[in-house]
């Protein structure tokens, strides 16, 4: 189900250091726009700033997609970070912590997986990766009984 | 001149205009060096003025007889780019937007153009009227060269001022005799992080610091390699010789933090900059005199 809430649906360009700033941004905005606490807001943009970078360095670049979601009333964020890159041929080694092959602290997938709801990983070597993250915001304080 | 007549199958407006860059050459270098773009550039002789107009009547020259008058990627203009981009440095320095420069380069055609239109008194009204439309196509295409590296130039100067925002984001300041503190702030990007940690540990040797605190409050976020760089900023201020504090780590950072699962163990953090403070004039062993109201603070 797709909601309605102003500045959350949006699709960004990750091609350079420059887009990585824009994707958090974006992601910071429109987790509080639907209602994400501060802790909340910082993990799924710390979240997305993992996903991101790895679109840039290990996918050769991508896109994301921010999706509002909305399950009764609890109001979510999907995003969804594609590329066309080389692929992961082992994902669990990927997802284990300290795997890196790059230089890095190897802590960004198993990471962003911690710091989300629902994670999925569905990488294809030598077509690409997808990785989709969702979190709900907590259910806002207003939402008590209201006077009939 | 009877050459031209019985050649006239074989010439070209192009090449007309190449042998008539060449013959020229000294006249039209003379008159630009009067025109402001020359003048302004060259104050210290007259000399250098005329010479960097040969220098341009050359490539013209060169342009021309290649044919490739409306190329700003022409060969002839390869050696010249760099003079060019000299004069509109120097130009741009006198407060000239790159606008006025271009209408400074325009103002070298009507020298050269009447200087063509006399040489050519003698052929066809037709003949004139295409090499002096080429003139001016060729004079057109040197403007846009010179408009190039002026945007080159403004890019640079984005790109430096870029970099001097960097340094200025990251001001070093002496809280103590022998601890410095580094403010952070925004997102602290491969580049930034690279800045915090050269201006940090050149600080650390000029002060002679024994405490550096890296303040954090600032910081939106702490991902994997954010916390990569400042890790390697701590190990790089160990190694000479100084002990590395991180103060303002927010609550929601810090529980971020701890699900991506890094381990700052070896990092000695605080709260806030005060706490940092404390810490490190503790491990100095200055006596903290706490102020009295009224009284004249600390020491
Ligand atoms: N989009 C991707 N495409 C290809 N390989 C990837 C991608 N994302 C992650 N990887 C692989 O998974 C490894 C672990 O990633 P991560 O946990 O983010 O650690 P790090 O970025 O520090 O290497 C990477 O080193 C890389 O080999
Ligand atoms: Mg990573």
């Amino acid at each position: 189900m797709s909601g309605t809430v102003a500045g959350v649906e949006a699709r960004l360009p990750i091609r350079s250091d420059l887009d990585l700033v824009w994707v958090r941004q974006h992601v910071r905005q429109a987790a509080a726009a639907l209602g994400f606490g501060l802790v909340d807001q910082t993990k799924l943009v710390t979240a997305a700033s993992e996903l991101a970078r790895n679109t840039l360095v290990y996918g050769g670049g991508g896109e994301m997609a921010a999706e509002h979601v909305c399950d009764g009333r609890a109001q979510g964020l999907r995003l969804t970070f594609r590329d066309q890159g080389p692929g992961i041929a082992d994902p669990e080694r990927a997802l284990s912590d300290g795997y890196t092959s790059g230089g890095g602290l190897g802590l960004g997938l198993g990471g962003a997986r911690r710091l989300v709801h629902e994670f999925s990983l569905d990488s294809t070597p030598g077509v690409g990766t997808t990785v989709a993250v969702t979190s709900w915001a907590a259910r806002p304080p207003r939402q008590r009984e209201e006077p009939r | 001149m009877p050459e031209h007549e019985t050649a006239a199958e074989h010439t070209t407006p192009a090449s007309d205009v190449g042998k008539f860059l060449h013959r020229r050459r000294e006249q039209i270098a003379q008159r630009w060096a009067d025109e402001p773009l020359f003048r302004t550039v060259f104050t210290v002789s007259r000399d250098e003025a005329v010479e960097a107009g040969r220098v341009v009547v050359d490539a013209l020259a060169q342009v021309a007889e290649s044919g490739r008058v409306a190329d700003t990627d022409a060969a002839g203009f390869t050696a010249v780019r760099e003079q060019l981009t000299r004069m509109v440095a120097s130009r741009a320095r006198f407060g000239l937007t790159s606008g006025q420069v271009s209408t400074e380069v325009d103002g070298l055609r009507p020298p050269a153009v009447n200087l063509l239109v006399g040489d050519l008194h003698e052929a066809t009204p037709e003949h004139l009227r295409e090499c002096t439309t080429l003139l001016t196509v060729l004079m057109g295409t040197l403007r846009l060269v010179v408009l190039e590296t002026s945007l080159s130039e403004g890019q640079a100067l984005i790109d430096r001022q870029h970099l001097e925002l960097l340094e200025a984001a990251t001001p070093v300041i002496r809280l103590w005799d022998g601890i410095v503190a580094v403010p952070l702030i925004g997102t602290l990007d491969s580049a930034r992080s690279q800045v915090v940690m050269e201006t940090l540990l050149e600080s650390v040797v000029d002060q002679q610091a024994r405490f550096a605190i890296l303040d954090i409050t600032g910081v939106p976020m702490v991902d994997s390699l954010v916390a990569q760089h400042l890790m390697k900023t701590v190990a790089a201020v160990r190694l000479m010789g100084a002990e590395c504090v991180v103060s303002g780590i927010r609550p929601a950072i810090a529980q971020t933090i701890v699900h991506l699962g890094l381990d700052l163990g070896t990092v000695v953090t605080r709260a806030s900059l005060a706490d940092a403070l404390g810490y490190a004039l503790n491990r100095l062993g200055a006596d903290i005199v706490l102020a009295t109201p009224g009284g004249a603070g600390p020491r």
